[in-house]
């Protein structure tokens, strides 16, 4: 198609674009507009019905658990994935590579930081029913914390610090034990996933029933997770980088 | 809506166009880490902190690392080729 004709029918289709897209957001709602009714309900009883000040993390380690269930074997499975294709016994062949970082002002800041980033992530897990947080998020930070070993020493290092077989370990256990506390209530003639722990004191540590336990669950699972998806990229990247 | 959610959400509407526009690999790789972060003031001064922090995460974190870790290998392979 030569030119000449591809402008005007770029002209036409981007008009016809433009006046679909001024007509969608001319009928859109108000902002802020909210009718449906859940949101509302769940701000109003939450704080009476499982003492959690997080209303997010209620919603998404209770009411709706049962979507979390599906998002933790996601997760998981699309990490297994990546290491079933990505992990061969490649492991020696990328230890041979080298990539010390040379300068060591950017080895001392970035080793200072590694305590202090997990311990953020760890903050973010322990408080994530209290305050915004929650397990997702801290596992990750916890995650990148590691991931800091990296890239202030070196790949070995990192790898040294997260063993294959431990981090595997702790993957599959976090979702496990997602699984087993939400299977546990059935054994107790509960519903599936039910909140079965006492709710203790608002705005304590043990508030929250089972919700503290799936969160910290959560947060195992997908440190774990990006450790181990982490470890298989940089794995990848090394290998090709082997000595001749 | 307040004048920071408006200037928010037109430098979340930049940073995607620059993404896109991008041709380098390697600058889109760092552009695209830039909107992450972008998106995390989008959610942040929307009042949705928990959002925020887990697009923090992920999008300011683990996903740019995932992209470069790629392009690294990628580039690494090419050269061994030549």
């Amino acid at each position: 198609m030569s030119a000449r004709t591809r402008l005007p029918l770029f002209l036409v289709s981007a008009a016809g674009l433009a006046a679909l897209l001024g007509f969608g957001v001319a009928g859109l709602p108000a902002f802020g507009d909210y009718h449906g009714p859940y949101g509302l309900v769940l701000n109003h009883v939450v704080l009476a019905q499982r003492h959690t000040t997080n209303v997010v993390a209620a919603v998404v380690f209770d009411y709706r658990g049962f979507d979390t269930l599906g998002e933790e074997l996601m997760l998981f499975a699309a990490v297994a994935a990546t290491a079933l294709i990505l992990r061969e016994a490649r492991e020696e062949e990328a230890r041979q590579v080298v990539d010390s970082v040379q300068s060591e002002p950017v080895r001392a800041a970035g080793l200072a930081a590694v305590p202090v980033v997990i311990l953020l992530g760890l903050f973010v897990v322990a408080f994530g029913y209290l305050t915004p947080g929650g397990g997702f998020q801290g596992g990750t930070v916890v995650a990148l914390g590691l991931l800091l070993v990296y890239l202030a020493a070196e790949h070995r290092a990192y790898r040294r610090l997260t063993p294959t077989q431990v981090v595997d370990v702790f993957e599959g256990g976090g979702a496990a034990a997602f699984v087993a506390l939400a299977l546990g209530a059935l054994l107790g003639g509960l519903a599936f996933q039910q909140n079965f722990l006492p709710l203790g004191r608002i705005g304590a540590l043990t508030s929250g029933g089972s919700i503290p336990l799936l969160n910290w669950a959560t947060a195992i699972e997908v440190t774990a997770a990006f450790v181990l998806l982490f470890g298989e990229f940089l794995e990848e990247v090394m290998v090709e980088r082997r000595p001749g | 809506m307040i004048p920071l959610q408006v200037a928010a959400i037109v430098l979340v509407g930049a940073g995607g166009l620059a993404v896109v526009l991008a041709r380098d690999l390697l600058r889109q790789a760092l552009l695209n880490s830039f909107y992450g972060l972008q998106l995390v003031v989008l959610f942040l001064v929307f009042q949705a902190p928990d959002v925020a922090l887990a697009a923090l995460a992920v999008g300011g974190g683990a996903a740019p690392l995932v992209i470069l870790a790629t392009l690294a290998k990628l580039r690494a392979r090419e050269e061994r080729r030549r």
